[in-house]
């Protein structure tokens, strides 16, 4: 057993069978079998940052895997070009973010050092996704990083293709983390109220945490929005959360 | 939050980027966050050439009060510009 991590870019099979690019990070020698998570990338795309957060996990001892959501968009693109392409065609579709999560669930439940259990955690459009994940798919613990439209309409001529989707919370197949800013507006506190609500009727387990004087983004290291305070605290609550549900 | 609005224009004209000058028929204007802008979001634009792939991209990310200031900008110096020109 070594704390030895291995990190690179591989290709996994997602929606509709086809080959996409994911970013691998896992643990070399973990001595025992592990859990999986899914790292779903925020909207301005599949970037050095988020591969940051995808070896984090492999270094606490997970097995992660990071798709590129906007791989058939540009592929080989740089992150914020591909993201640009997404954007400009309305972002993705929600049934081929799930199939693409699906993939890289079963990638992770292949590895041989996996203990069969799969995690998936997202942040901004990312955190929506990583609800629609668990309202889709068998999976073992999903965390929303302020995830936005889970509730709610979103504004009046919004090209993208997104949503709410809150009706299908009685779907919801493992226990939720929601992490969020008091002061954010997408979601708003009321939103986040309003998703407790429904977790709470459709009998589901959950923990969620609003964090004072944090907006939108609060996890983002290389931006204004970074609060260390609730960065910091957000990510012990993510890493209890996971080895109590993904051990 | 990802504001997701974005408006969409065909244009004509050149850009340079890393490459060197293309010529560029789509633009896109949003607000939201930036990549490299150290602001929490910016009016973005990018000049794009979709036929040439998602890297045929020059994109700038202004603060609000830039963004403004710009458009009096253009507005003005296509105003004064002697007519006849265009």
């Amino acid at each position: 057993m070594s704390d030895a991590i291995i990190a690179e870019s591989i290709m996994i099979s997602g929606h509709g069978g086809d080959t996409i690019e994911a970013y691998s990070a896992r643990p070399l020698e973990p001595g025992k079998q592990v859990g999986g998570v899914v790292v779903i990338h925020h909207m301005p795309g599949y970037d050095a940052g988020t591969k940051e957060i995808a070896r984090r996990f492999a270094v606490h001892g997970y097995n992660a895997v990071l798709p590129n959501l906007y791989w058939r968009e540009a592929p080989g693109a740089s992150p914020d070009d591909a993201a640009a392409a997404a954007r400009a065609v309305g972002g993705v579709p929600d049934e081929r973010l799930v199939g693409d999560v699906a993939g890289a669930a079963a990638f992770l439940r292949g590895l041989s050092t996996s203990n069969g259990k799969v995690g998936v955690i997202g942040y901004c459009s990312g955190g929506r996704q990583s609800f629609l994940a668990a309202v889709s798919l068998p999976l073992e613990a999903a965390v929303d990083c302020y995830g936005a439209f889970v509730v709610g309409d979103p504004p009046a001529g919004m090209p993208l293709k997104v949503g709410p989707i809150v009706d299908k919370t009685p779907d919801l197949s493992c226990p939720l983390l929601g992490l969020f800013g008091a002061e954010d507006k997408y979601p708003s506190p009321s939103e986040v109220a309003e998703l407790e609500s429904a977790l709470k009727a459709a009998g589901k387990t959950y923990e969620f945490h609003s964090y004072e004087g944090a907006g939108h983004a609060f996890f983002s290291v290389n931006r204004p929005a970074y609060r260390p305070e609730a960065a910091v605290d957000g990510w012990q609550k993510i890493f209890t959360f996971f080895g109590k549900y993904l051990a | 939050m990802c504001t997701y609005l974005t408006e969409k224009i065909a244009i004509s004209g050149s850009a340079k980027g890393a490459a060197g000058w293309f010529r560029v028929t789509d633009g896109t204007v949003y607000f939201d966050h930036p990549v490299h802008a150290s602001y929490g979001h910016t009016l973005n634009i990018d000049f794009l050439a979709p036929q040439q792939g998602p890297s045929a991209r020059v994109a700038v990310e202004l603060g609000a009060e830039s963004a403004r200031a710009l458009m009096k900008a253009i507005e003005a110096v296509l105003e004064s510009a002697p007519p006849g020109l265009e």
